[in-house]
Parts: C-alpha cells; sequence; structure tokens
C-alpha cells in the first residue's frame, strides 16, 4: 500500500490499488461478515419466495413499515441488489486471490525445496550431534530417509564444502485450499445456472384425475430468469390411487404415518404409460424433470343446483388443510348459477365431533365421519373484474349471505349423501361424498449435479487443508577433523503436531548406534 | 422389552444422567473454588507472621505466577480429588445418559433425534462423548466445569420444556439423508461446544489469572486445542448442511428454498470460515479470532433454539 502516500494516483494505479484491496485476506474476511449479517433480515421478515402468504399478511399488518421494507427489498432478500452486491464482491474477491495464489502454487510445485536457512538449530525444531560416518555418506543417509518419508529431497554442496540435504512435503495442503475456493465458486455459479434456467411449480390433483404439463394446469408457477415456457416437457400423469394412513393411538395419536400415490404417467404424448408409486421423498424423474408428493388433504364431491333445479357446479373441491386434524378451508363458486351467482365457503372436517365451547370441531385428521360446515352467500362473484382471483378465496365485496328467518347466518351441515335447500328456494347443495387430493410439486434445475459436485469437491479439498501439514526439513553434515557434525532442523508452518519428535526420528535414523546424541 | 418399557426406561435415565451431571458440576465449582483457596492459604501463610489475622480475612490482591504444576502431573491435593470425582461423576452420568438415548432410539424403533427433545438429548450426549474421548488422549479435563454445566442445562430444558413422547416420524421424515444430516449436525454441534469452550477459557486466561485458571494449560495449548477441534467441526458442518440440501431435495424439490433453518446454517458456516480466515490474518489472531468463534457458536445455538421455537417454515415440524 505504498502508493497510498503518492499525492495523486494515476487510474490504473487506483485500479490496482483497488483491486489490492479487494484481494487482501482482510476485506475477505470482512466480506464473508457482511455476507452473514446480510443473511439475517430474510429469515425474521417473510419472503416472497418462501411463503408469499405471510408476506401478504405482514403487508395488511404493517403497512407503513411495509413500504420501506418494500424499498429495501426486503421482501426478497436474496435477490436484493445489496445482498446480491455483498456477494458478487466476495466471488470477485475469490477469483482475484484464487488465480495468482494458483499461479504461485504452481511455480512453488516445480521449484526445489528452500536451501537449508544459516543457523539451523535456532529453528522451531533441531538435533545437533556428531558421528564417524563421513559427511556424504550421512547426506546420502538422510536424503534416502526424507524420500522414505514421502518428502521431496535436494541434495548440494554448499559454498563451505558441506553436505546438505533440503527436503519439503505437504504440497497437497495449498492445492486442497484452492479447490476449496474454487469449489465455492463452482456451486454457487451452478445453482445461479439452475435458478436462472429452471422453474418450479405446485399442483393439485384430486384421486382419480389427471395433469399434463402446460402453463395454465399449474396452480402456482415460479420460472427463472431465463425460463422459456416452451420448454415445458409434454409429459402427462393420472392419480390412479391415493392411500394415507394415520397413527390411530398412542401418544402420537393423528401423525401422519404413510402416504403415496400410485400413478400412471406418459413421458410423450403416444408413448406407452407408465407406472409409478409415488411417495415423500421418493420422488418421480421425467425427462430432467422431478414431480414430488409434497401434501394431501380432502376434496368434498359436491353438486350446486340453482334455483331454475338446473346443476351449476359439480365435481370435487379441494379443501387446504388448516391443522394437524386436517380441518380444511375451501370455497366452492357457482358463477352458472341463475337467476344469481353462488357461492359457499366454510370448513370440511374428516372426524366430526361437538365441542361445547368450539363448536364443530375435527378430532382426527382420516375421514371417519366426515362433514362440511358452511355459510352461502349470493351476488356478484366478481369474476368479470378482469382480476385474477384465487380458487381458494372468495371476494365477498359484491355478495350478500343468506340468512335465517331470525337475521342470523343461514350455516349448514352436511354430512356424505345430504342435501340442503338454501332459503327462498334459491338453489340446492348436495355433498355426495368425500375425495382427497395430492399435492405435487413440479420443478426441474438444470446442471443439478454441478452444485453436488462442487461441495463434494469443496469438503475434499477443505480435509487435505486443514488437516495436511506441510513440513520442512534440513540435514546438514559437517567434516570436522575426521568426524562429522550432523545437523538436524524442521519447520512446520502450522501450529499442530509433534514437529521435534519428528526431527528426533530422523535424527536418530542418522545416528550410529553406538554414539551419543546431544539433542539442542 | 416393549417400547414402552424402553420410552419408560429412557425416561428415567435421561431424568438421572441430569441429576448426575449437576452432582459433577457442583463438585466442579468445589474444584474451582478450593484451588483460589489454596492459593490464598499458600500466599498468606508466606507473605504474613504467624498470628497476624488481618492478611487471613482480607482478600488476597497478590497474582501468583503460572502454577509450578502442569495439568497431567500427579495431583494429590483436595482440587485435585473434587477434579476427579467430578470427572467420574461425569463418565457415570454419560453411561445412564447413554442408556437414555439408545434406549429412547429402541422405543420409538428408528435413529433418536427426530425432534428437538432427541436432538437435544442427543446432542448434549456428542458434546460429553467428545469431551471425554478428548480428554483421555488430551488431558482435557479442565474444561470438565464448562462441559458438564451445559450438558445439564441442555438436558434440564429437553426434559422440562422439550419433552414428546417416543413414537414414529412423520413421512418427511423418513430418509437416510436426515439420518446421515442430523448425525452430523450433531457431531459438528458438539465439536463446535467443546471448540466455543476452549475459546471461552482462552479469553479468560488471556485477562485474568489466578486461583484454578493457573492450573490450566497454557493460552497457547489452549488456543491450539481449540483451533483442533473447530478443524474438524467445520468440514463436518459443511457435510451436515450438504446432506440436508441433499434431503431437502428429496422431500421438497429444491436443495435450498431460504427457509429460516437453511439460512442460519449458512450463516454458521460463514462465520466459522471467517474463523478460520481471521487465524491466518494478520491483527486478527488470537483474541479476534476466539471473539469470532463464540459469534459462530451464538448463530449455532440461535438456529438450533431460536428458530425452532420461533416456528415457521419447513423445519419447524421436527416436533417442538
Ligand atoms: C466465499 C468465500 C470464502 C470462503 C467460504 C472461504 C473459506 C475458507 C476456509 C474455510 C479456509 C480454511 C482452510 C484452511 O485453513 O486451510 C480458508 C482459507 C484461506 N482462504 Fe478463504 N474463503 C473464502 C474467500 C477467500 C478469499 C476472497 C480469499 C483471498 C483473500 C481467501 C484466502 C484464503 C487463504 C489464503 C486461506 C489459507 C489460510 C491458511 O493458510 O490457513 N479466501 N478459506
Amino acid at each position: 500500500m505504498t502508493q497510498t502516500s503518492a499525492p495523486v494516483l494515476a487510474p490504473l494505479e487506483f485500479a490496482r490499488w483497488i483491486w489490492r484491496q479487494l484481494t487482501s485476506m482482510r476485506t475477505a474476511l470482512i466480506l464473508l461478515f457482511l455476507l452473514a449479517i446480510a443473511a439475517v433480515p430474510g429469515s425474521v421478515i417473510p419472503q416472497e419466495r418462501v411463503d408469499p402468504l405471510a408476506v401478504t399478511r405482514y403487508r395488511q399488518t404493517h403497512p407503513s413499515l411495509s413500504q420501506w421494507y418494500d424499498r429495501l427489498g426486503m421482501f426478497h432478500v436474496y435477490s436484493s441488489i445489496w445482498f446480491g452486491a455483498v456477494y458478487v464482491l466476495l466471488m470477485l474477491s475469490l477469483l482475484g486471490c484464487f488465480i495468482p495464489r494458483t499461479r504461485v502454487y504452481l511455480t512453488a510445485l516445480r521449484a526445489r525445496p528452500p536451501k537449508a536457512p544459516r543457523n539451523l538449530v535456532r529453528l522451531q525444531a533441531s538435533a545437533q550431534f556428531e558421528s564417524s560416518t563421513a559427511a556424504e555418506q550421512v547426506a546420502d543417509r538422510a536424503a534416502a530417509e526424507l524420500r522414505r518419508k514421502r518428502f521431496r529431497v535436494d541434495s548440494y554442496v554448499d559454498g563451505e564444502g558441506r553436505h546438505v540435504v533440503t527436503a519439503e512435503k505437504g504440497y497437497l495442503r495449498e492445492a486442497g485450499n484452492l479447490i476449496f475456493h474454487v469449489s465455492v465458486l463452482v456451486v454457487l455459479v451452478g445453482v445461479a445456472y439452475g435458478a436462472l434456467y429452471g422453474y418450479k411449480g405446485a399442483v393439485l390433483v384430486v384421486d382419480g384425475q389427471g395433469f399434463s404439463n402446460t402453463l395454465s394446469q399449474y396452480d402456482e408457477f415460479t420460472p427463472g430468469g431465463r425460463f422459456n415456457a416452451d420448454d415445458l416437457p409434454p409429459f402427462s400423469l393420472h392419480v390412479d390411487d391415493f392411500h394415507v394412513s394415520f397413527q390411530p393411538d398412542g401418544p402420537q395419536v393423528g401423525a401422519p404415518r404413510e402416504f403415496d400415490a400410485d400413478l400412471t404417467y406418459t413421458a410423450e404424448p403416444g408413448d406407452t404409460p407408465k407406472t409409478y408409486d409415488l411417495q415423500v421423498n421418493h420422488p418421480l424423474q421425467i425427462d430432467g424433470t422431478s414431480v414430488y408428493l409434497v401434501g394431501h388433504g380432502y376434496a368434498p364431491d359436491i353438486t350446486v343446483r340453482d334455483g331454475d333445479g338446473n346443476v351449476a357446479f359439480s365435481g370435487p373441491v379441494p379443501f387446504l388443510p388448516q391443522d394437524a386434524s386436517f380441518t380444511s378451508y375451501g370455497v366452492i363458486k357457482a358463477p352458472d348459477a341463475e337467476p344469481g351467482q353462488l357461492a359457499f365457503e366454510g370448513y370440511f372436517l374428516p372426524t366430526l365431533q361437538f365441542d361445547k365451547t368450539r363448536g364443530p370441531i375435527s378430532v382426527f385428521p382420516d375421514a371417519l365421519n366426515p362433514a362440511l360446515v358452511l355459510l352461502a352467500y349470493h351476488g356478484d362473484l366478481g369474476l368479470d373484474a378482469g382480476l385474477p382471483q384465487s380458487v381458494y378465496e372468495l371476494n365477498r365485496s359484491g355478495l350478500k349471505r343468506f340468512t335465517r328467518a331470525d337475521g342470523q347466518p343461514f350455516r349448514m351441515q352436511l354430512q356424505p349423501g345430504q342435501s340442503i335447500t338454501l332459503p327462498n328456494d334459491a338453489g340446492s347443495i348436495t355433498f355426495k361424498g368425500v375425495d382427497r387430493f395430492v399435492k405435487l410439486q413440479i420443478s426441474r434445475s438444470p446442471a443439478k449435479l454441478v452444485p453436488l459436485a462442487g461441495v463434494l469437491a469443496a469438503i475434499a479439498g477443505l480435509i487435505a487443508s486443514l488437516f495436511i501439514r506441510p513440513r520442512r526439513a534440513w540435514v546438514r553434515a559437517t567434516d570436522a577433523d575426521g568426524r562429522t557434525v550432523i545437523e538436524v532442523a524442521g519447520l512446520d508452518r502450522r501450529m499442530g503436531g509433534d514437529l521435534q519428535a519428528e526431527v528426533d526420528a530422523l535424527a536418530a535414523a542418522l545416528h550410529d548406534v553406538h554414539e551419543e546424541k546431544e539433542s539442542v | 422389552m416393549s417400547a414402552e418399557q424402553f420410552a419408560h426406561l429412557s425416561n428415567l435415565a435421561i431424568y438421572s444422567a441430569t441429576v448426575v451431571y449437576a452432582l459433577a458440576l457442583l463438585v466442579h465449582i468445589a474444584e474451582w473454588a478450593s484451588a483460589f483457596e489454596v492459593h490464598h492459604h499458600e500466599v498468606a501463610d508466606v507473605l504474613v507472621p504467624v498470628g497476624s489475622s488481618s492478611a487471613r480475612s482480607g482478600i488476597s490482591v497478590v497474582t501468583p505466577g503460572e502454577s509450578s504444576r502442569r495439568p497431567g502431573e500427579p495431583r494429590s491435593d483436595r482440587t485435585d480429588t473434587f477434579g476427579q470425582i467430578a470427572m467420574s461423576l461425569t463418565v457415570l452420568a454419560f453411561g445412564i445418559h447413554l442408556v437414555g438415548v439408545i434406549s429412547r432410539g429402541l422405543a420409538a424403533d428408528r435413529v433418536p433425534w427426530g425432534n428437538m427433545y432427541e436432538f437435544s438429548t442427543t446432542g448434549a450426549l456428542a458434546v460429553t462423548g467428545a469431551f471425554l474421548a478428548l480428554s483421555w488422549r488430551y488431558q482435557l479435563s479442565w474444561l470438565g466445569l464448562l462441559v458438564t454445566a451445559f450438558t445439564t442445562t441442555v438436558l434440564g430444558v429437553a426434559v422440562l420444556a422439550l419433552y414428546v413422547p417416543a413414537g414414529p416420524l412423520v413421512p418427511a421424515l423418513h430418509s437416510y439423508w436426515l439420518v446421515i444430516h442430523v448425525a452430523a449436525a450433531a457431531i459438528a454441534g458438539g465439536a463446535y461446544t467443546v471448540g466455543a469452550m476452549a475459546s471461552v477459557l482462552y479469553l479468560v486466561k488471556s485477562r485474568w489469572s489466578g486461583g484454578y485458571l493457573d492450573r490450566l494449560p497454557s493460552k497457547e495449548d489452549i488456543d491450539r486445542l481449540a483451533y483442533r477441534v473447530h478443524a474438524f467441526a467445520f468440514p463436518t458442518w459443511t457435510f451436515a448442511v450438504l446432506c440436508g440440501a441433499i434431503w431437502a431435495e428429496y422431500a421438497w424439490g429444491r436443495y435450498w428454498g431460504w427457509d429460516p433453518k437453511e439460512v442460519w446454517a449458512l450463516i454458521t458456516w460463514v462465520v466459522y470460515a471467517a474463523y478460520l480466515h481471521a487465524r491466518a490474518t494478520a491483527g486478527w489472531q488470537g483474541k479476534a479470532a476466539a471473539y469470532i468463534a463464540l459469534v459462530g457458536f451464538g448463530t449455532f445455538l440461535f438456529n438450533f433454539i431460536g428458530i425452532n421455537l420461533w416456528g415457521s417454515g419447513l423445519h419447524s415440524y421436527a416436533g417442538v
């Protein structure tokens, strides 16, 4: 950083200075901290990508704070500019470290082990003794011994005629470290690529019905930035049979035990259909796309007749589970009803029980005593306004509730097979039976194996980097009046390990048995 | 034995282990306290003529140098006896604790780390196990106070606040990856805990001396131990996060979803990466690095406790 004292920095020098700052160890450390801190808000504030419903709720309860959050990108922290900035700087810094270090390392790989320092006995660990063996022979034996211990060895005779053996090992440590760092880059690039070109969607399919892989059939769909809807593979599938079982008794009564769906699928129109047993943790792979079973629920089979007696709606309607007993909320819309549109809203209770304070509740997740508890509406469903509307929510602004003669809401409770007629002969609703639906998640992330391979390489590199100890060793043999003075020394730039013991072992190997050793 | 009997045995063993750990903790406290007294008397005896009572009752401000006896040398006084008793109690508690964890697994017919209660009891077992294994090789009994304090607290919280009866897992948790993921996380967690304790003692020793502190290994030795333990914990943690990601891929169709639990696993990872960096960065070694290790441990604990109790996100059905 000598440049800082220069009065004016030329642009090129300034750029170099910036680069040097960016790629220093200290900057890397600070950027790592910044990354950790920048990741925090996204775990506290609800995120669009993780739980859009929670974000909507948060906006309703904290309207003014939400405005600020929107400005700062707090609802999508991990794709915000500031998070990206830290991330990109860290990547640049990493690349900036990696390239020069690789160059240095490759040179070091080809270089000979370093020459012996002048004063060997002052090093971290050393030993000195005399021997009657000739210096050259001692050097040969030392070289052989060090080679046996898998050091890289070089020997020379120095200016004063002393025989020197110099050796180094543990080169793989730096290689491991470099592999670790470059693997981190590979993982991040791989993940970014998969997110850009992939997609993720979810769909509810009622037991006994099918799904074909086109955009309009999805209930939720999140494409990556570079995803093209034409790339959706043209598969289709049919849910033949869905089984679920719950713990009937014991302390964990009601916990789900097993659920799986028998599927028939065709990879492309015209192919022969195949079957598959879809389970949690056991996804179906079609053509690079994966289908996961992520949830299930009930779809009561319902028929709605209008005031004219015509069928205005008929079919299974998925109700979304709200709790562990599968109390499920749902909405039934009959836009075709005459003279006015009809709608129903309420709960499906798989095992109905009447609670004195809470009214009808579900006490078990399986459909042992199923019932529907509904309110009915008439009026305008608001479907023509052109705004997209969720099938799981009711826009009540144009709707009026049916009431009883005493003015209380007209509340219905139905069990399978029952029908109820609405007040003033406005129509009727029939609960024909209970179907189930499965929630499937369908996603594709190309180059999935790249991040995986990257992490594995990173771990291997990390282990090498943390556990290999690079060491240097020197042996110097000096002729002194027919005797040979032998110095042995070692250097370990990382702490840990018992270097003195290694030096002593080497000294012992060079030592003639009958001579006295003097360790320093 | 039937599942119920195993479940019963497990509860009994975990309660008993908690009590025995607490006893070991008390004895460790006595050990530290008696070490302080010893110095006090030694110093007073040397400095004050017999008969003068004022110095004995006064607070000794004399700072003795490093104890002449290094840890590991034969010990004979009261302090050492306390230390040995505490260590034996810890071994006993560990044995009972092990029975508790294993019988919990037998009761549920699966690995005993399917919910918070089990993760706490198994994690605490990993901490004590790591401590006992290390002290076999490295003369680590000086960490005993912190280890037993930690284990007693974790088991206490588990028994009082987190307990759920033994039972099978929900389907999303049926996965080999889960088994490996949680096992690796527990091992890494145990090592992080020991590392954090060593870092705390390192910081304490950098600041104060006297009493029991003088019997601890040198600051440098503690620092080296802290590094070694962290160097083991970090790759293990990396592996645990990887297995978690693979499991998430099987269960939910994505490796990584920025779920709070995942975010904090990453934060922990990044902070410990910073710790390893700090140790190689001029001006950041020593105390600064030790503080970073403690921040890392804080993020690990927060992930395990805070996020689970907060309880949103996919991981929360691990069953608080
Ligand atoms: C995503 C960013 C990074 C991560 C996760 C990371 C992680 C790590 C880890 C875990 C180690 C410990 C391995 C060991 O001690 O051998 C390490 C070491 C090292 N890192 Fe990084 N690093 C990152 C970025 C960087 C950058 C930007 C630089 C350049 C300044 C850098 C330079 C080094 C060096 C020189 C070492 C070796 C330290 C030693 O000799 O012990 N790293 N890194």
